[in-house]
């Protein structure tokens, strides 16, 4: 129980510095409305309807990235992050709880984006709302460890969509699929397949990502 | 690796379907799987570097990506020569195999972009032992996911009731196979001898300072 006790802790954690500093969540929620405006414009003449679902899903994932790159950074000031390693939890319960609280701010900007979408582009069935927050489990389980993998290094803006992305295009495929495709069904399984596949590798090998 | 080429070349029987065109799968396909073989090489390595510790599996994993990622790009220039042969496009997403290479290269090149920008140590060695076995997990997800997007037009080699080519086709397909992966065994060991004389020559540098 003290592992669940660890993840609830550092999530209230993560939370809480968010709600006290309104960096993140307010840049991604101004973020992913002006992408949708720019793909109003992007979108020539005659495109068809289902190239807006496309471009939903480069909306969500270009948002996503953008928490996922400010998503250490409260651990990197005053190397707290070191302070978590040697603390007497086990490591991937840091791993979860920076997945939760990712999540919970992808959510709360989705929460936003997806009404403004159905607002100017197309609607949105309960098939591509599934899809959307399964591809948000994806995403921020993979990103999280990816986002820890870049904070370590030098280039860290830069490497984290070039590790992200070719991960994401399972999720991408997955959540057009499910909003647009007759079968949705077939792609929220494939969905939940990754989810599970790539939670698993993370949360297991979140550990030798954090420790010298 | 001669005498592959040349029984490709000559000595096999014309594909009725593509005539000469179809000789270039000798050598596409082999490449393909030898660079699958050398990413899954490489994750065995970056396993084994979690679980047991020991340093030179980092510079085998790494040398071992290095080199699928050599074979990766071949595949798809090679894919692309039999596309245009073929189809007379250079690139077309209908293929599943070009399409999940691409995405596998820029899984892999990315893991060199991760590499040069960590300082090194049991850090970098960890976080690409850790990425190195998140490739081997792309790759049936992605496979998966390539297929339930698009028609499957990239003519199966191997189905479930055998390999698709006669006698002579398949005993050229597998000396051209034998070749290639000796091919990639032998780059395999050159690379990592060299990788391993430059770090040994930095350690005596440093130690002589």
């Amino acid at each position: 129980m003290t592992y669940l006790a660890d993840v609830a802790a550092l999530t209230r954690k993560d939370l809480r510095v968010e709600l006290r500093g309104r960096d993140t969540l307010p840049a991604m929620l101004l973020f992913v409305l002006s992408a949708l405006v720019v793909f109003h414009f992007a979108l020539p003449e005659g495109s068809g309807d289902t190239a807006a679902y496309g471009l939903l899903w480069v909306a969500i994932v270009f948002t996503a990235l953008l928490g996922l790159a400010r998503a250490w950074v409260p651990e990197q000031e005053h190397g707290v992050l070191d302070g978590l390693v040697l603390a007497p939890c086990d490591r991937s319960a840091i791993w979860l709880a920076k997945a939760l609280a990712t999540l919970a701010f992808l959510v709360a900007a989705q929460a936003v984006a997806l009404p403004a979408f159905v607002l100017f582009f197309e609607p949105l069935d309960a098939t591509a709302l599934a899809g959307v927050l399964l591809a948000d489990i994806g995403i921020c389980a993979v990103g999280s460890l990816m986002s820890a993998m870049a904070a370590a290094s030098r280039a860290r803006e830069v490497l984290l969509p070039l590790l992200v992305l070719p991960l994401a295009i399972p999720l991408v495929i997955g959540g057009v699929g499910a909003s647009v495709s007759d079968e949705g069904g077939r792609f929220l399984l494939f969905l939940a397949l990754y989810d599970g596949v790539f939670a698993v590798l993370s949360w297991a090998s979140f550990e030798y990502v954090v420790t010298e | 690796m001669g005498a592959a080429l040349l029984l490709a070349l000559v000595i096999a029987p014309e594909d009725a379907d593509q005539g000469i065109s179809q000789r270039i799968f000798y050598i596409h396909v082999p490449i393909a799987l030898t660079a699958y073989f050398c990413f899954g090489l490489g994750a065995l390595k970056a396993l084994l570097l979690l679980w047991r510790g020991e340093e030179r599996y980092d510079l085998e994993s790494y040398v071992a990506i290095h080199q699928g990622t050599i074979f990766g790009a071949l595949t798809l220039i090679t894919g692309a020569i039999w596309a245009r042969a073929s189809w007379g496009v250079w690139w077309t997403w209908s293929s599943n195999q070009l399409v999940l290479f691409l995405v596998l290269f820029l899984f892999y090149c990315a893991y060199f972009m991760l590499r040069y920008s960590l300082e090194e140590g049991p850090r970098r060695a960890r976080s690409s032992a850790v990425y190195a076995l998140f490739g081997l997990a792309l790759i049936p997800v992605s496979f998966l996911a390539i297929r339930l997007a698009d028609d499957f037009i990239h003519p199966t080699v191997f189905t479930r009731e055998g390999p698709q080519m006669s006698g002579t086709m398949f005993a050229t397909f597998c000396v051209s196979w034998g070749a290639v992966t000796l091919l990639a065994y032998v780059l395999y060991r050159v690379e990592l001898a060299g990788k391993r004389l430059d770090a040994d020559l930095r350690e005596l540098r440093e130690a002589l300072r």
